[in-house]
């Protein structure tokens, strides 16, 4: 039973993912800005938190600033936007990982179980922005190796992007699951870690071309 | 037989609007295509230079017809500085030694007013209150000289006319007044500017309104309109909506670029078509992109056959497309992958003479010299593979 808190500013929304979602999960809270979320997970200690990127307040990503460190829950960013400003900034923020608010609910559950795990949840557009993120560095590879992606992480990335889960990526690669999500993690902790601005740059860039 | 003139060079006539005196300089920069700044100068020193100028100006003014237009506004600053130059220059070739010295500062005066006031003739200013960028610089640099011919006019006036000994006291009495002007004028042109930028403010507010208003008009109440009447039709709203997401989706996030030249949003576009005919979901992942040319546009359409039959054949509701742009520009290796999870089919089984994907992917894909691979079987749904090197 994993035990969640749905933010989101959309009431509607809400009732619809409670609805649904299966029946290993326990909706332990729910909120609907900023402060009402912060105050929220403080006190009922979630495993995960469904966290919409757009929140009135300052947005998921000021959720993830004012309570970092603080509780043990992790976070799970959901959200409309396909904009990469959004997504890369909430996962950079500290999410373990985004979905759009499309996913079905089965995925969805599973995503939620997932993270609830400490793995990495990419959705194939985050792994498409990612691949290109990374992709567009022209200065030469600066010195850690968080600045760089493996080939195999390259080659994971790719196949989430191609529409694969981790099951069917593990038969692919001929390597377990684990494995994979080993992968998956170790690209979200760069992501998170890097310190290359030009990733925040690249995103909000690609808003004004 | 009558010859029509070349409509490139617009007839000769005399403009109501933005003349100085009769609209005859003008008229003919119109029509020769020269700045008018060029033109009058022309006229100022033929009139200098012994009545010639005066004589044609009045013959044209004479034969020149006016232009059927409103009566427009006289530039009075304009025209006193270039009454200045032309009395300068009069004076400068006409007078002695001695005058003529004198008159000198008064005509760099003239001509860096001419400047000025041309800067900020009402078409310019227009153009401010429209624009916030444009040719600024130009424009400042121009300024900039003709306040120094002013000022060095100015000065060379003061120099002749004023002895080294009195210059203090007048070089104190022109601050006090300047200073008192100063104090007067500033409020109100410091009220007048933030009166023009608050203006221009709200205006670039309610354009970006209007247009708003008018996307949402065009798209999304249209869109809610249609579904409300086919309500019976799930297939039906489902592609509407889905249909109106992506659009809506398109104008809010996506980097604005064509899909006539760039292969991310050339792909983008095609599944959205696709989508639109079969009523499935495409998910479209963009990794790099490059400008399109002929072998991609094939490339292009071996991959919306590939979306088509996924969409038609694999009974699933949902197709991945996944583009990657790799390499540097010229010589980049594109990829494109066409999956879905549904039933998929025994690529050995399909008879030869069936086109789908042995004539419009494969087929297709080598005579632009790429390939094309389909991974299928049946049950494991069917990925389709297409690379090619630019």
């Amino acid at each position: 039973m994993t035990r969640i808190v749905l933010v989101d500013d959309h009431q509607m929304f809400r009732t619809g993912v409670k609805a649904e979602l299966g029946t290993d999960i326990e909706v332990v809270g729910e909120a609907g800005d900023v402060d009402e979320a912060v105050s929220v997970i403080t006190a009922a200690k979630p495993e995960v938190v469904l966290l919409d990127v757009h929140l009135p307040g300052g947005g998921g990503i000021e959720v993830l600033r004012r309570l970092h460190g603080t509780v043990p829950a992790r976070f799970l960013a959901l959200s409309v936007s396909d904009a990469a400003e959004d997504v890369i900034g909430v996962v950079r923020g500290g999410a373990r990982g985004y979905v759009t608010k499309t996913i079905s609910g089965p995925e969805l559950t599973d995503a939620i179980g997932r993270v609830a795990e400490g793995d990495a949840v990419f959705s194939p557009r985050l792994a498409g922005f990612v691949l290109d993120a990374f992709a567009a560095s022209d200065l030469p590879a600066a010195d850690s190796e968080l600045d760089q992606l493996t080939a195999r992480e390259r080659e994971v990335l790719r196949l989430i992007a191609r529409g694969y889960a981790y099951k069917e990526i593990a038969k692919e690669l001929f390597i377990s699951v684990k494995t994979v999500e080993t992968h998956v993690s170790s690209v979200l902790r760069k992501l998170q870690l890097s310190n290359r601005h030009e990733l925040s740059r690249w995103a909000a860039a690609r808003r004004l071309v | 037989m009558t010859t029509s003139a070349p409509s490139s060079a617009p007839r000769l006539d005399r403009r109501a609007d933005g003349r100085l005196l009769a609209g005859v300089c003008r008229g003919l920069a119109d029509h020769l295509g020269l700045d008018v700044v060029v033109v009058r100068l022309v006229f100022v020193v033929l009139v200098v230079s012994g009545w010639a100028g005066i004589a044609a100006y009045c013959a044209f003014w004479l034969l020149v017809p006016r232009r059927e237009e409103p009566a427009g506004r006289r530039d009075w600053g304009q025209t006193l500085a270039y009454l200045a130059v032309t009395l300068g220059l009069a004076y400068l070739s006409w007078g002695n030694q001695a005058t003529s010295a004198a008159v000198l500062p008064l005509l760099v005066v003239g001509a860096g007013a001419a400047i000025l006031w041309q800067q900020a003739d009402g078409d310019r200013r227009q153009r401010w209150v429209r624009t916030t960028t444009g040719p600024l610089r130009r424009m400042w640099l121009r300024s900039l000289f003709g306040l120094a011919l002013v000022v060095c006019g100015i000065g060379g006036f003061l120099v002749q006319q004023v002895d080294t000994a009195q210059a203090r006291e007048v070089l104190i009495a022109t601050g006090v007044i300047l200073s008192g002007v100063a104090m007067i004028a500033t409020p109100w042109l410091l009220r007048l500017w933030q009166d023009l930028e608050s203006e221009r403010h709200e205006r670039i507010r309610s354009q970006e309104r209007a247009e708003l208003a008018a996307h949402i008009h065009d798209s999304v109440l249209h869109t809610l309109t249609l579904i409300q009447r086919s309500a019976h039709d799930p297939r039906e709203v489902q592609r509407l909506a889905r249909s109106q997401e992506r659009t809506l989706r398109n104008w809010l996030y996506q980097p604005r670029s064509d899909p006539d030249q760039t292969l991310a949003a050339a792909v983008r576009e095609a599944a959205g078509e696709v989508e639109d005919d079969h009523g499935v979901a495409i998910e479209v992942v963009c990794v790099g992109d490059c400008p399109l040319d002929e072998r991609l546009g094939a490339m292009l359409q071996a991959t919306r056959e590939a979306m088509v039959n996924a969409a038609k054949y694999a009974g699933t509701g949902a197709v991945s497309v996944y583009a990657e742009v790799e390499g540097d520009p010229g010589g980049e290796q594109v990829t494109i992958f066409v999956r879905d999870r549904g039933a998929g089919f025994d690529l050995d089984a399909v008879p030869d003479d069936r086109m789908g994907v042995r004539g419009s992917i494969i087929g297709r894909m080598e005579r632009h010299g790429g390939t094309a691979t389909v991974r299928t079987s049946p049950g494991e749904g069917t990925e389709v593979r297409l690379e090619m090197k630019k």
